[in-house]
């Protein structure tokens, strides 16, 4: 495997570098976002109001954080079932949402809004939660507080592990790697 | 309990992924289980989650029938156990109230709680965990009995295939075979409370276990999912009588964070 750093925001040039299979780390500002945060959001956009962050350029953390103990940034704050996010997803994108970090398979209507506008997704390690919490410096709520574990969190980050699952050239791993591996 | 059950994973799933290490063919799907031992390091050592998701709380009771709980009732005392467990520990809170309104309750009850009568004057308490991701990709079919052992792998087999990367492999699955509905369901979630890797007493059994392990893990789904030979790290089945028009099938997929822990008092 390949080993890459990408800064947030992602420009075009980062987005279309990126090839499936390639390790990541990634630094900067991304945004966590999961099912209810999301309906939010496109209701939000149904509605022709602004959106509560810019996600121009953005990657979005599909996660839903354990709490932080007393001293610590944040509790354990592994991947979940991007899938969820599949029905929400592409108006993101045509929003202009550059990456989404989270495990498991995307629908074809994701797909082909990342090949369309150029977007990556990026998967991060199920249930290596406490590993990934440490890759987190700083996280602040700023949406929907009253979501819990579901409010949108701004984290910084520094080193966190991901890796290229689906490109913005039709790329999948998870086809791929399944292809390589099975036997009969 | 809820918090131990979250924090530290047992030795027999760690060293699961020690031994799957060895075989694993992939250089990725290596790391991940390397990740995987060092993650639930972590977790232990600092009392954390291993797992962001800290699961619904299924609680297993084995009430001996000798035994008079007094004082207040058992559902509500376990409920304050799991709140207790959850606000304390820095544990997520996960459940919603209700199901279509989706209002979190706060504090992660209700638990979901099995309550068995069984002989003796001891009850015995386990708290496993479940994550919603590995849950959601569960599945349950009620096949003809002239389906037979092949219909059953069939099912097994096309459940892990449809589940693919999502339930967070390497998975342990817990199958269910015969009773009625929602004993089968229930079968297949006590299946998942057996030491990984530990064998059906009934030999044709542990058997179908052995080659359905085999097979699962020819499907090439891999650590995380991202292609390698460790997708399962155990199956575990569960049988029970059952009537003689049907062969019901249940498949309880459970994620790596294979977490339980039982008392008796």
């Amino acid at each position: 495997m390949t080993r890459v750093n990408i800064t947030t925001p992602l420009s075009d040039e980062i987005v279309k570098s990126l090839r499936i299979g390639q390790q990541v780390f990634i630094h900067g500002v991304i945004y966590t976002g999961r099912d209810a945060a999301h309906k939010r959001l496109v209701e939000r956009m149904d509605q022709g109001k602004e959106l509560p962050v810019d996600l121009k350029g953005q990657i979005i953390y599909y996660v839903g954080p354990a709490p932080a103990r007393p001293g610590k940034v944040i509790g354990s704050a592994g991947p979940t079932t991007a899938g969820r996010m599949d029905a929400y997803a592409p108006l993101l994108i045509e929003q202009g949402l550059k990456g989404m970090i989270g495990k498991g398979a995307r629908s074809e209507k994701v797909l082909q809004a990342m090949q369309e506008h150029g977007a990556v997704y990026f998967g991060a390690i199920g249930g290596a939660a406490a590993l990934i919490a440490r890759s987190i410096q700083e996280a602040t709520i700023v949406a929907y507080p009253e979501l819990g574990p579901e409010a949108i969190y701004r984290l910084v980050v520094k080193d966190f592990p991901a890796i290229v699952v689906n490109d913005s050239f039709g790329g999948d791993l998870y086809q791929e790697g399944k292809k390589r591996y099975a036997l009969e | 309990m809820c918090q131990e059950a979250n924090y530290k994973l047992a030795d027999d799933v760690v060293n699961s992924f020690k031994r799957s290490n060895e075989t694993e063919v992939s250089q990725s799907g290596k790391e991940i289980l390397n990740m995987l031992v060092e993650n639930a390091g972590i977790a232990a050592a600092e009392s954390i989650p291993m797992c962001q998701d800290t699961g619904v709380a299924v609680v297993f009771v084995e009430l001996g029938q000798e035994v008079q709980v007094i004082h207040g009732n058992l559902v509500d005392a376990i409920n304050e156990g799991v709140r207790k467990g959850y606000l304390e520990g820095y544990l997520r809170k996960s459940m919603v109230k209700h199901p279509l309104a989706r209002v979190n309750t706060g504090d992660n009850t209700p638990a979901v709680i099995h309550t068995s009568i069984v002989a003796g004057n001891k009850i015995k308490i386990t708290v496993a965990p479940k994550g919603g991701g590995s849950e959601n990709m569960s599945s349950l079919k009620m096949l003809k009995p002239a389906e037979g052992v092949e219909g059953v792998k069939k099912f097994i087999l096309d459940t892990v295939q449809a589940a693919g990367p999502n339930p967070c492999p390497p998975l342990i699955i817990g199958v269910g075979i015969g009773g009625t509905m929602e004993k089968c369901a229930l079968l297949a979630k006590e299946a998942l409370l057996r030491a990984v890797g530990e064998p059906h007493p009934l030999s044709d059994i542990a058997q179908l276990e052995k080659e359905l392990l085999e097979a699962i893990n020819k499907l090439g789904i891999g650590p995380a999912g991202l292609g390698g030979r460790t997708t399962a790290l155990a199956v575990h089945i569960e049988i029970f009588g059952c009537h003689i028009a049907s062969l019901p099938v249940a498949v309880n997929i459970n994620c790596h964070a294979a977490r339980h822990k039982s008392v008796s008092i």
